[in-house]
C-alpha cells in the first residue's frame, strides 16, 4: 500500500509540477472549447444545443495530450524498471500511475468544465448532471488511455498512435456522458446514462489494469 | 541455430492442403451467390433494383465483424500458447476484415444516395462499422509502429483483445445514441421474415466470401513466414560478413 | 544461497544472442561478465533480473526455479540498469525517498536510511538539489545509493562504473566487497576494470566461463 501512494504521490508531484501537463491540459481544454463559438456562431440557442458534445469532445482530445508520456518518461529514464520490481503486482503500480494521470487531468477538467458550460448556455438544470458525468466517464478515460500508452512505449510516432488506438474504445463513454447532460437538459432522468458510466468504469478498473501490466512487461522485455 | 520460426514447415504445409479447397469455395460460392443475387433475385417491391448492392454490402458487413472475431481468437492463442504462427494469422486477417469493412461502408453510402436521398446517414449499423474500420487502422498501425517484430505482434495481440472486449459495448451504445436522435432506420433488414430468394444468396455469397478470406489467408501467413525468414537470412548473412 | 543457471538461451529481436548458457554461483561469488557490444550482457542481467522470459533453459535459486515464486525473486534481487532512474524535477533526498518508500521501508526507517544512503554516496551536500543539476557521475551515485535501501542477496549491475571517479569507483569497490562478506552475489558487467577480488570470469557469446 506504501508503494502504492508513493508512486501517485510522485506522480502527483511531477504533474503538478513546472514541466507537468496539467496546465497545458487543463488550457487546451478551455482553449478548444472557446473555439467553438467563433466557428459556429454566438446564438445562445445553438450553443446550447451543442455545449454538451463541444465539452465531452474537447474534454476527450485534452485527456489524450499527455497520455503518451504518463510511462514513457518513466521508459526513458529507467525508473519503469524499478517500478516493476516494486514489491507490488505490475497491475497496482499500472493503476497507481493511471489514478495520478485522472487527478492531474480528468478531475480538473471535470471541475472547470462547470464554468465552460455556462459560457457556452447551457441549462443550468443540466451542469450538476455535466459534472457527475465528467467525473464519472474521465476515469475510464485515463484507464483505456493508459493501455493505449502502454501499448505505443517504445514505440515510432507513439504520440499520435496514442489517441488513433483510444478514441475509438472510448465512444461509449462520449455517447453516454453526452446522453446524460441531454437527458437532463429536456428535463428527463439522467439515471440510466450515469449507471452506464459507471457499468463502464466499473468494467475497465477491472480488466485494464491486466491490459496495462501485460503491455509494460513487453515493454520491459 | 535461428527462431523456430524459421522453420514451421508444418503450417506451410497445412495451408498449401487448404489453399485449393478455399480457393474452390470462394470462386464458386462468390460466382454462384453474387451471380444469383445481381441477376436472378426478384426486385424490392419499394426500393426496387438498387436492393441488389445488399448483396454485396451485407456479406462484406459480416466478414469486417466475422475477421475481427477471428482476429481476436488468433490474438488470444498467440498470448496464452505464445504461438508465433497465430500472431501472424491476426497480423494478416487485419487488412482483410478492413477492406472487407471499407466495402461495406462505400456500398452502405452508395445504397443510402438513392434510398436516404444523402450519402451519409448516421445510422446505427453503418456508425458500428466505421468505428471497427478505425480500430482496424489502430490495429495495423500498431503492428507498423515497432521495429522489432515480436514486440509488434504481442502488443497488437494485446490490442486486438482489448478491441474485443470493448467491441459489443460500443456496438450498444452506438445503438442507443442512435435510438436517442434519430426514428429506427429506414432499413433494416433483420425483418422477420427475409424470403429465401434474398437468404440463399446472401447466404451463398458470405460462404463464398469466408472461403475468399481463407484463401486470402494461406497466402498471406505464407509470404508473412517467408518474409521472416528472408529477414533472418539476411541479418545472418549481414552478421557472418561482419564477423569475417 | 545459491544461483543456477542451466542452458539457458536468448533471442532478442529475431537474433540468437547466446545459447546453452549453463553456471552456478554460490554465496559470496561475483561474476564478471565479459563480451562486445551486443553479446547479450545487458539481456543476461535483465533476463535474470526476471524481466525477459529465457528463450530456452531456466534460472535457478537454491535449486528451485526462480519462476515458481517471481514475488521472491524480485524482492531478493537489486537490478542497476544503464539508466539511473533519477527524476530531473527531484532532489537527490526526494528521489532516493521516493525509492525507500517503494521498497515498502515505514517513513520513520526510511528517513533514516535515505541519509545513511546519501552520506554512503557522499551527496549530503546535494540533498537538496534537483535531479537536473547532478552531473552524471552524482546521478550514478545517487543509483547505486539505492542498493543500499532494501537488503537484497543479488545484486544485478551494468556498467555500474558509467561516469564513476576513481575514488567513487573505490567506493563501489567497497560496497560490491560488504555485500560479498555478508554472502551476497554479484553479476557484473562492465568495460573497464571494477575492484571485484576474485570474481570468476563469463565470456559472452560463447558462455565460456574462466
Amino acid at each position: 500500500m506504501s508503494a502504492f501512494l508513493a508512486i501517485v504521490g510522485r506522480d502527483l508531484r511531477l504533474g503538478f509540477g513546472a514541466q507537468g501537463a496539467m496546465l497545458t491540459t487543463l488550457l487546451f481544454f478551455v482553449l478548444a472549447v472557446s473555439l467553438f463559438p467563433l466557428g459556429v456562431g454566438p446564438e445562445p440557442q445553438i450553443l446550447a444545443r451543442i455545449a454538451a458534445g463541444v465539452i465531452w469532445v474537447a474534454a476527450l482530445l485534452a485527456a489524450m495530450l499527455s497520455l503518451d508520456r504518463l510511462f514513457q518518461t518513466d521508459q526513458e529514464d529507467g525508473t519503469l524498471d524499478l517500478l516493476a520490481q516494486a514489491p507490488l503486482p505490475l497491475g497496482l503500480v499500472a493503476l497507481a500511475k493511471t489514478l495520478a494521470h485522472w487527478l492531474t487531468t480528468g478531475l480538473p477538467l471535470s471541475l472547470i468544465a462547470p464554468l465552460l458550460a455556462i459560457l457556452l448556455q447551457m441549462d443550468g438544470a443540466a451542469i450538476p448532471v455535466l459534472l457527475a458525468a465528467l467525473l464519472l466517464g474521465t476515469p475510464s478515460l485515463s484507464l483505456i488511455g493508459a493501455i493505449g500508452a502502454a501499448l505505443t512505449l517504445g514505440a515510432k510516432r507513439g504520440a499520435v498512435l496514442v489517441p488513433l488506438l483510444t478514441l475509438p474504445l472510448v465512444i461509449p463513454v462520449l455517447i453516454f456522458g453526452v446522453g446524460a447532460v441531454e437527458a437532463a437538459s429536456y428535463g428527463l432522468t439522467a439515471g440510466p446514462h450515469l449507471l452506464l458510466l459507471g457499468a463502464f468504469l466499473a468494467g475497465a478498473l477491472a480488466l485494464s489494469p491486466f491490459a496495462i501490466a501485460g503491455a509494460i512487461k513487453l515493454a520491459l522485455e | 541455430m535461428f527462431h523456430a520460426l524459421a522453420n514451421p514447415a508444418r503450417f506451410l504445409r497445412l495451408m498449401a492442403v487448404i489453399r485449393p479447397w478455399a480457393a474452390g469455395v470462394a470462386i464458386v460460392g462468390l460466382a454462384a451467390g453474387l451471380g444469383w443475387g445481381l441477376l436472378y433475385s426478384p426486385p424490392d417491391y419499394q426500393q426496387g433494383e438498387t436492393v441488389r448492392i445488399m448483396y454485396i454490402h451485407v456479406p462484406a458487413a459480416w466478414m469486417g465483424m466475422f475477421i475481427y472475431a477471428a482476429m481476436a481468437v488468433a490474438s488470444a492463442t498467440a498470448l496464452i500458447w505464445r504461438h508465433p504462427v497465430a500472431e501472424l494469422v491476426a497480423k494478416a486477417s487485419a487488412p482483410v476484415g478492413a477492406v472487407f469493412t471499407l466495402i461495406c461502408l462505400l456500398t452502405g453510402a452508395l445504397w443510402g444516395k438513392p434510398m436516404w436521398g444523402a450519402w451519409w446517414v448516421w445510422d446505427a449499423r453503418l456508425t458500428s462499422m466505421l468505428i471497427l474500420f478505425f480500430i482496424y487502422l489502430g490495429y495495423m498501425a500498431l503492428w507498423e509502429a515497432f521495429d522489432d517484430p515480436a514486440r509488434a505482434g504481442r502488443a497488437a495481440a494485446i490490442l486486438a483483445l482489448v478491441g474485443a472486449v470493448n467491441l459489443p459495448i460500443i456496438k450498444f451504445s452506438v445503438d442507443w445514441w442512435n435510438t436517442m436522435h434519430q426514428p429506427a432506420s429506414v432499413l433494416t433488414l433483420a425483418g422477420p421474415k427475409i424470403h429465401p430468394d434474398i437468404l440463399w444468396p446472401l447466404l451463398i455469397t458470405a460462404l463464398g466470401a469466408k472461403g475468399y478470406y481463407v484463401w486470402l489467408l494461406t497466402l498471406r501467413v505464407r509470404a508473412e513466414i517467408l518474409s521472416r525468414q528472408a529477414r533472418i537470412l539476411r541479418f545472418a548473412a549481414a552478421t557472418d560478413r561482419r564477423a569475417d | 544461497m545459491a544461483l543456477a543457471v542451466e542452458g539457458l538461451a536468448c533471442i532478442r529481436g529475431e537474433r540468437q544472442l547466446f545459447c546453452d548458457l549453463t553456471f552456478r554461483l554460490a554465496a559470496g561469488e561475483a561474476l564478471l561478465l565479459h563480451g562486445p557490444n551486443g553479446s547479450g550482457k545487458s539481456s543476461l542481467l535483465r533476463l535474470l533480473a526476471g524481466f525477459l522470459p529465457p528463450a530456452a533453459g531456466r534460472v535457478l535459486w537454491d535449486a528451485a526455479p526462480v519462476t515458481d515464486d517471481a514475488d521472491a525473486h524480485r524482492d531478493r534481487l537489486h537490478y542497476l540498469g544503464h539508466q539511473d532512474a533519477v527524476k530531473s524535477q527531484l532532489s537527490a533526498e526526494d528521489n532516493l525517498t521516493f525509492w525507500a518508500q517503494l521498497y515498502g521501508l515505514p517513513v520513520a526507517e526510511a528517513g533514516q536510511a535515505v541519509t545513511s544512503a546519501l552520506s554512503a554516496a557522499g551527496l549530503q551536500r546535494q540533498r537538496r538539489l534537483p535531479g537536473r543539476y547532478l552531473s552524471a557521475g552524482q546521478k550514478r551515485r545517487l543509483a547505486l545509493a539505492r542498493l543500499l535501501l532494501k537488503p537484497a542477496s543479488l545484486w544485478l549491475l551494468d556498467e555500474p562504473t558509467n561516469a564513476l571517479d576513481t575514488a567513487a569507483v573505490a567506493w563501489l569497490g567497497e560496497l560490491l566487497g560488504n555485500h560479498r562478506a555478508h554472502g551476497g552475489l554479484v553479476i557484473l558487467a562492465s568495460h573497464v576494470a571494477v575492484p571485484l577480488a576474485d570474481a570468476r570470469q563469463l565470456n559472452l557469446p560463447e558462455g565460456r566461463l574462466a
